[in-house]
């Protein structure tokens, strides 16, 4: 409770914002009504409370009326509250002696007429005036920052900020689930719209990665446990047997070679299961790290524990080979987290129109990539499953984007590389190539140039989402094709092409653990499941977990510039933090009044950021301040009232309650 | 010196908090040397018109038990304040409606109906109820009119000290009536028992498991109970997290959950919201289908939560109750009578 002398002297202003609150809300009739409560010394409307003769009209007011309390009616505390604190401590009060009324967001931006968002403005400024004269004076707290950074998934996304960081002398830890970093990219052919090579320009960085000296890779890794608050994350991170040691394996391939297995047998992931790889193996020529590894479920020493083992024998005296390796666990410590999980493409068999799994012809866009690639299975020839050469291929948009039944954003980046894969199989086929579309969307650098490059070359574009992919040949020109059928939009009729060929153009969508990386670094997930960003204009990297950051296709769909870019943005936001060395601590958090606790342990399991632990020694639960984002669940379900949360006290929770059932027109 | 003057009385209760003042056993000699007792119609033969012919404040303390449910009760709560230095509300019912309360999720006539025409055990073929007022032999015999919404006293009158359960131990009796007449007082509205929860003085604290998640919840009459370890542990709702210590855990000691007789702490409005809030909070549910089927254990959550506490909750009574309704049948002139502190909701 306030100083029990001090008279209460509160300073009310409401904002118009322009015409977003004034249009809606008559602002000065909410002024002359917080006139009239009790403890209102001054109340004021006024055009834009955030410009800065805004703030100085409570500093002026502070010093003429000696005002100890002031309540601002404006936008969301989000945006403002910082202003307003900051302004009431310039004016000399404690910051906390200043709340805020959200009139914007909560009313006249929802409010449809101006009576009832009045009304409610009024209400809302009753329940803050009645509040604030509880309000206490608090003090900011510091948390230092370590310099150590984890970056979670070895993509472009993560690759470019983990280089960003390094480069900037910070220690990086990149943790990658899979054998090797390069994610997506790596397995692209070329790039739009530029048509780089995307390995060209992709394994560069991933050496740089791998070779440099303030980044520790760990492949095969997946991180199980983070534990701790913004500065100071304990992170616990899984890495899965290689059995291969990746400091003795000098990549020279020799064991591949050797293995019992003379031709590779089984589905070589990187290529898209289009091609085959042996138990030992290397995921493509340039992974990083260079290193080969075994696949356990299929390697027959790991299986069945007879098997020659004339890998062993190839790798010699380096004995790079470890059959007996163990998952290990290691421990780091972090001060900050950029998580750039990306994402996994649609699943067109849950599409069955298309025909995906039941003709062999029909491909996914990233079977493509690798099918035209100098490196992938047929080394660059386009040839179909069936061992015939297309004489005309038709790509599919939107497969699994922009459609109720599956996914309904655009996934941004499938025009565009369906321009790109039908340049690519034009050229290395000169097959005809359908395009069937329902917009082309090219909103980037040189997009649009692109698609005018590909209309210009011959290639056929038709508007209109595609009814059914068959085999059902009604010519003798469509026997043993592919039949698409269409409804032109353009031309206004229903078409069938027969093509030899099809490509599904498949959308991304957020991994299918994206829940469960969202709950391990206490993140939030949009309702499509993408990662949320904590705004989406103004904080596009930050999550709503401090410290921890986003970067890619993780938080939705982007093409590589974008990716590139957001990623840079989350290695800034974290280099800014380092550099800065601490943050200051909302000091809404919730402590336990040790004397009332019954030790009753009711609140210890409710924590979503385990702040709580019960002392043994004492019997007593004990709150760490550092570790409460003031969520405000220990308080509410304590049974006798003993935890207590700075700002959202019993007394000033009740009083604002009070204040806005008291309010009457 | 002459001794300080003491009154008892009963309002709507079950005789509970008078057995209470009499299981003092020979402590009780004690108090009746220490103070003069001038009102204690319950134990003797004590008049109204007695208290009315004392001056004002005459008595040092009344300890007043049972809620405030008639028009009678009413004006003896009145009376006893207007004549008491100290009023002291006694037992549950008195500081927070007690089971009495209980009343307040139905209308009166809903209830009077139940209670003379309904009820499994009543037998009343010519549906007589109580009448306010009937003539019978020339004379003019009246009963007091029930209030529409049972209260607490502190709902009624000013009360200085609460002495919290259903009923007082004979500890805390003692305790609290020591402190009054030695004069040690702590501030008013004080509840003179100790203000933290009962699982700091429960023998089973130490059973508590850090995290209890409920799977389902059992009902301690169709539960072979474990005598030690903590009910909550074992899907038994026991209010003790939730409710003030000071009974030394005598329910738990005999096998039984607490009921929450004690109330609150002093820093809780409202008890049953918040032992519901934290038992919720512990439901181990993962679909709605599961939550319903995990709380269709508590059949009845108010008579679990507010046992003792619904007049003086948040809630206070049933919000849509009928309080104009046309009062108790036979009096028809009866006019309809809302509580003096009429509930806004």
């Amino acid at each position: 409770m306030a100083t029990h002398c001090e008279e209460i002297r509160i300073g009310f202003y409401v904002c118009h914002c322009g015409h977003n609150i004034a249009a809606m809300v008559d602002c000065e009739a909410v002024a002359r009504y917080a006139r009239k409560l009790p403890g209102v010394v001054v109340s004021r409307d006024y055009r834009y409370m955030c410009s800065d003769p805004g703030q100085e009209l409570i500093r002026q007011d502070v010093r003429e009326h000696r005002l100890n309390r002031i309540v601002v009616a404006a936008c969301s505390p989000l945006l403002h509250e910082h202003t307003f604190r900051t302004a009431t401590e310039r004016a000399g009060l404690n910051p906390f002696h200043c709340q805020m009324v959200n009139i914007r967001e909560h009313n006249s931006w929802v409010a449809t007429r101006k009576q009832d968002a009045t009304r409610k403005a009024k209400s809302l400024a009753q329940a803050a005036i009645h509040r604030v004269r509880f309000h206490k004076a608090l003090q900011v707290q510091r948390v230092s920052i370590r310099p150590e950074v984890l970056v979670v998934g070895g993509g472009i996304a993560g690759i470019h900020a983990a280089l960003t960081l390094a480069n900037a002398g910070k220690k990086v830890f990149l943790v990658e689930r899979e054998a090797t970093i390069g994610g997506h990219m790596a397995k692209f052919d070329k790039t739009f719209p530029t048509l780089d090579c995307s390995a060209c320009i992709l394994t560069p960085k991933m050496s740089a990665v791998r070779s440099h000296p303030n980044i520790t890779l760990w492949t095969l890794a997946e991180v199980t446990q983070v534990e701790g608050f913004i500065g100071n994350y304990r992170v616990k991170v899984r890495r899965s047997p290689r059995y291969v040691l990746e400091d003795a394996c000098v990549g020279c391939l020799e064991c591949i070679d050797a293995c019992v297995y003379r031709s590779p047998k089984f589905p070589d992931a990187f290529n898209e299961g289009l091609g085959k790889r042996k138990p030992i193996y290397i995921p493509f020529p340039q992974a990083t790290p260079k290193v080969v590894l075994i696949d356990p479920a299929t390697c027959l020493n790991l299986k069945t524990g007879k098997c020659k083992q004339t890998c062993l024998e190839a790798c010699g005296e380096r004995q790079a080979i470890q059959f007996n390796q163990q998952e290990r666990l290691e421990e780091i410590e972090v001060g900050t987290i950029i998580v750039a999980t990306g994402f996994k493409t649609f699943d067109p068999r849950r599409q069955p129109l298309y025909g995906y799994g039941t003709y062999p012809n029909v491909y996914t866009s990233l079977e493509i990539e690798r099918l035209v690639n100098a490196s992938g299975p047929t080394g660059g020839e386009v040839v179909a499953r069936d061992g015939r050469k297309p004489r005309a291929i038709g790509i599919i948009h939107c497969v699994g984007s922009r459609d109720r039944k599956t996914n309904v954003w655009c996934s941004r980046v499938c025009c565009m590389y369906s321009l790109k894969l039908a340049h690519l199989l034009k050229e290395h086929s000169e097959a005809e190539v359908y395009n069937f579309y329902i917009d082309i969307r090219a909103p980037g650098k040189g997009y649009e140039e692109f698609y005018n490059k590909l209309l210009d070359d011959g290639v056929h574009f038709i508007r209109g989402r595609v009814g059914e992919v068959t085999d059902w040949a009604m010519t003798p020109e469509e026997e043993g094709r592919l039949v698409i059928r269409v409804e032109d939009t353009l031309a206004g009729c229903v078409r069938r092409i027969p093509v030899d060929m099809v490509v599904l153009a498949t959308g991304l969508e957020p991994q299918p653990d994206a829940q469960a990386v969202r709950r391990l670094f206490n993140m939030s997930c949009g309702g499509d499941g993408w990662f949320l960003e904590r705004h989406p204009k103004l904080a596009p990297v930050n999550t709503f977990a401090d410290g921890v950051y986003l970067a890619g296709c993780c938080q939705g769909p982007k093409d590589i510039p974008d990716t590139v870019a957001q990623a840079g943005a989350a290695a800034a936001e974290v280099l800014s933090l380092i550099d800065k060395g601490y943050v200051e601590q909302e000091p809404n958090t919730a402590y336990v009044r040790d004397e009332d606790c019954s030790g009753c342990k009711s609140c210890i399991p409710l924590c979503p950021y385990n702040a709580i632990t019960f002392a043994e020694d004492r019997q007593k639960a004990t709150i760490n301040e550092t570790l409460c984002k003031g969520c405000g669940t220990c308080v509410a379900s304590c049974p006798s009232g003993s935890i207590v949360q700075r700002l959202f006290e019993d007394d000033e929770v009740f009083a604002e309650i009070e204040g806005m059932l008291a309010y009457d027109a | 010196m002459p001794k300080p003057k003491v009154g008892f009385y009963w309002c709507a209760s079950c005789g509970g908090c008078e057995e209470a003042i009499v299981d003092l056993a020979e402590d009780l000699l004690g108090v009746a040397e220490a103070v003069d007792i001038v009102f204690w119609p319950c134990a003797m033969d004590f008049k109204r018109a007695g208290v009315e012919a004392l001056s004002d404040g005459d008595l040092l303390v009344t300890f007043l038990n049972g809620a405030i449910r008639s028009a009678e009760q009413e004006e003896m709560a009145h009376l006893l304040r207007r004549k008491s230095q100290l009023l002291v509300a006694y037992g549950a019912c008195a500081q927070l409606g007690g089971i009495p309360g209980l009343a307040n999720q139905f209308s009166r006539d809903t209830m009077m109906k139940f209670y003379f025409e309904d009820g499994p055990s009543t037998v009343n073929e010519a549906r007589i109820h109580p009448r306010l007022e009937c003539v019978d032999g020339g004379h003019t015999v009246t009963l007091p009119e029930l209030r529409h919404v049972v209260r607490a006293l502190d709902q009624v009158v000013p009360v200085d000290y609460y002495i919290p359960g259903c009923p007082p131990t004979p500890k805390v009796t003692k305790t609290a009536i020591g402190a009054l007449l030695a004069g040690e007082l702590p501030p008013k509205g004080t509840v003179l028992a100790p203000d933290t929860a009962l699982c700091d003085q429960c023998p089973r604290k130490a059973s508590k498991p850090t995290h209890v998640s409920f799977t389902a919840f059992r009902r301690p009459h169709l539960t072979s109970l474990d005598p030690e370890l903590c009910f909550l542990a074992q899907g038994i709702v026991c209010m003790g997290p939730g409710t003030r210590a000071g009974c030394d855990a005598v329910c738990p000691d005999g096998n039984m959950p607490c009921s929450g007789c004690f109330g609150p702490t002093s820093r809780v409005r409202d008890q049953g919201a918040k032992m519901l809030s934290s038992l919720a909070a512990n439901v181990d549910a993962r679909t709605d289908q599961e939550i319903d089927r995990i709380l269709d254990g508590l059949p009845d959550p108010v008579g679990t939560f507010y046992r003792y506490g619904l007049a003086k909750s948040l809630l206070r009574r049933r919000a849509d109750l009928d309080l104009t309704s046309a009062s108790i049948p036979g009096s028809a002139a009866a006019p309809p009578s809302a509580p003096a502190d009429s509930p806004t909701r």
